[in-house]
């Protein structure tokens, strides 16, 4: 979990920094803009990327220790 | 008409939905507020997805795309940046009040801090924040009601309509209600985002391919963030902002505490930011009116998806949409009716009277229902603002409490209740002196380079109440014995 966790900084850099840089309408991608279809990727990823990060934290073990 | 008679059938409907959910428990102040504290993931996730899934996506998220462009998909990114925060943010504090029987944010700051003036400040900034957001759920019934009266039924009416609705619906039912409600106008919502916003770009322009096309050869750049005003540097300040006050607003942080255990928010972590692809459904249905429905200025643009429905389909069908859209307002209308009575009855009347009985401080609270709504009606009738916006400035208000909460769940919390109290002050004071004006920091600071005039505003209250923190805590903070 230790290292897991800082996954977790990597929506914020693709949202925060990425949409700055990839900010164009051409080329459509998927028939979007091409920053609605990174946004949209960012929102997949998230969950990917969340889902990665419960499965190694110890508190959802079933009988984890609470966390303080 | 038919139109509304579907609409009138579905709030009745609604109503008697409420009324079964009340049978069968004996509706105290934590029943009638947070449920018992015995709800499991599923009627969370919906309950807070309830909560995302207002009139501010369905009619405010259209409309910001019909008449903003590419700024809209802001609404798509700070959903997922807060849910990542929620994973560690919720836990704790559902601990710490699950443990001191707390039912209420101010309880939970005036708690943390031992200071009951914080919780009457919290329970303030809370309620004036959540008069927009209500304000703003009135408003989206009254344009639905009147789009679908075809004009029969004027806004101000419906407007009063709605009002009464919202306020039969919480006296009757209280959270329970909520929830049950919540899962039927998920499943109507759902259903129906997705089918306009991928009918109606087919059926006008083909596909999603020649749709942006089309409406980027007609408006060049439209589709993307624009160079000045809301440009990168406002996304990206909006978007900050908007994640960090996510839980902060008085009816999340409630919602929060109906949940039977912890694991419950870091599951839901993980599957709401799927559930917010929703939202691209409705951002296309306000895409594809922009050269459909041309022509509407100003809060109007609010209009935009049923004027479109108007124009494409049958009324039997504006019907269906039209109650899609009552759900949408009342559920977290309902909600937000709810936080605003208890606030003002458990944390503020009770501040002042300690010595009142939970039956009275309850008593009172549904004695407030109609009052708040009746003040919500008159802001509304006064109009002239875009749903959006009466939503961004709410925000701007609850971040303010967002420096204070973090800093009570550190291990050693550097602030100090002084602190709190001066933060707090000085951010709400900031964003209600530039809201009131309609300062923008462009005018404030007109030297400024580009990127810098563009940030939200909420972010200089943000800082100033930082700021504000700091000082404070460091004269107030009580210096060990041996300094």
């Amino acid at each position: 979990m230790s290292l897991v966790k800082y996954l977790a900084a990597l929506p914020f850099l693709g949202i925060l920094v990425g949409v700055p840089l990839l900010n164009r309408v051409e080329p459509l991608v998927m028939g979007m803009p091409l920053v609605l279809a990174w946004i949209v990727l960012w929102v997949v990823l998230t969950a990917v990327i969340m889902a990665i990060v419960y499965r190694f934290d110890p508190a959802n073990r079933d009988n984890a220790e609470p966390r303080v | 008409m038919s139109a509304l008679a579907i609409i009138a059938a579905t709030i009745i409907g609604v109503l008697f939905l409420g009324l079964l959910a009340r049978r069968g428990t004996v509706m105290d102040l934590e029943q009638w507020t947070i449920g018992g504290r015995g709800f499991g993931t599923i009627f969370v996730f919906v309950l807070m997805a309830g909560e995302i899934y207002t009139t501010f996506t369905f009619l405010g998220g259209s409309g910001f795309a019909y008449g903003h462009g590419g700024p809209v998909f802001y609404i798509l990114s700070y959903g997922c940046l807060a849910y990542v925060i929620s994973y560690w943010l919720l836990p704790p504090i559902w601990r710490y009040a699950k443990q001191h029987r707390l039912i209420a944010q101010p309880d939970f700051f005036a708690h943390k801090y031992d200071s009951p003036a914080l919780g009457v400040l919290v329970a303030l900034v809370g309620i004036v924040a959540l008069i927009p957001y209500l304000v703003l759920q009135l408003k989206g019934l009254g344009i639905i009601v009147g789009a679908a009266s075809y004009g029969s039924i004027s806004p101000t009416v419906a407007i009063w309509i709605g009002a009464a609705v919202v306020t039969a619906y919480v006296m009757v039912s209280g959270v329970r209600g909520s929830a049950w409600t919540a899962v039927v106008k998920d499943t109507l919502i759902l259903t129906v985002v997705l089918f306009l916003g991928i009918y109606l770009p087919i059926h006008y322009y083909g596909g999603y391919n020649a749709m942006f096309s089309a409406i980027d050869a007609a408006k060049p750049g439209f589709l993307a963030l624009p160079a000045k005003g809301e440009s990168v540097a406002w996304f990206d300040s909006t978007v900050l902002l908007t994640a960090l006050g996510f839980y902060m607003w008085p009816h999340s942080f409630g919602s929060l505490f109906t949940a039977k255990d912890e694991r419950v928010f870091r599951r839901n972590a993980m599957m709401m930011p799927v559930y917010q692809l929703i939202l691209l459904f409705v951002f296309f249905v306000g895409f594809a009116a922009i050269l459909k429905v041309p022509g509407l200025k100003g809060p109007e643009i609010d209009l935009s998806l049923l004027r479109l429905s108007v124009q494409t389909f049958d009324p039997w069908f504006v019907g269906v949409i039209g109650a899609a859209g009552v759900l949408t307002a009342l559920v977290p209308g309902s909600m937000i009716l709810i936080a605003a009575t208890t606030l003002l009855a458990n944390n503020i009347f009770r501040a002042f009277h300690p010595q009142a009985t939970d039956a009275t401080v309850s008593w009172l609270a549904r004695l407030l229902v109609p009052v708040v709504a009746l003040v919500a009606v008159i802001f509304t009738l006064r109009g002239g603002t875009t749903i959006v916006a009466l939503l961004l400035m709410g925000y701007s208000f609850v971040t303010q409490l967002f420096p204070t909460l973090i800093a009570c769940l550190l291990p050693r919390n550097p602030v100090t209740k002084e602190g709190a109290l001066a933060g707090i002050c000085v951010g709400v004071a900031t964003v209600a002196v530039t809201s009131l004006t309609h300062t923008t920091i462009a005018q404030l600071f007109p030297s400024l380079p580009e990127t810098l005039r563009d940030l939200n505003i909420g972010i200089v209250a943000l800082v100033l109440n930082l700021v504000a923190l700091a000082v404070v805590s460091a004269v107030t903070r009580r210096r060990p014995a041996y300094a």
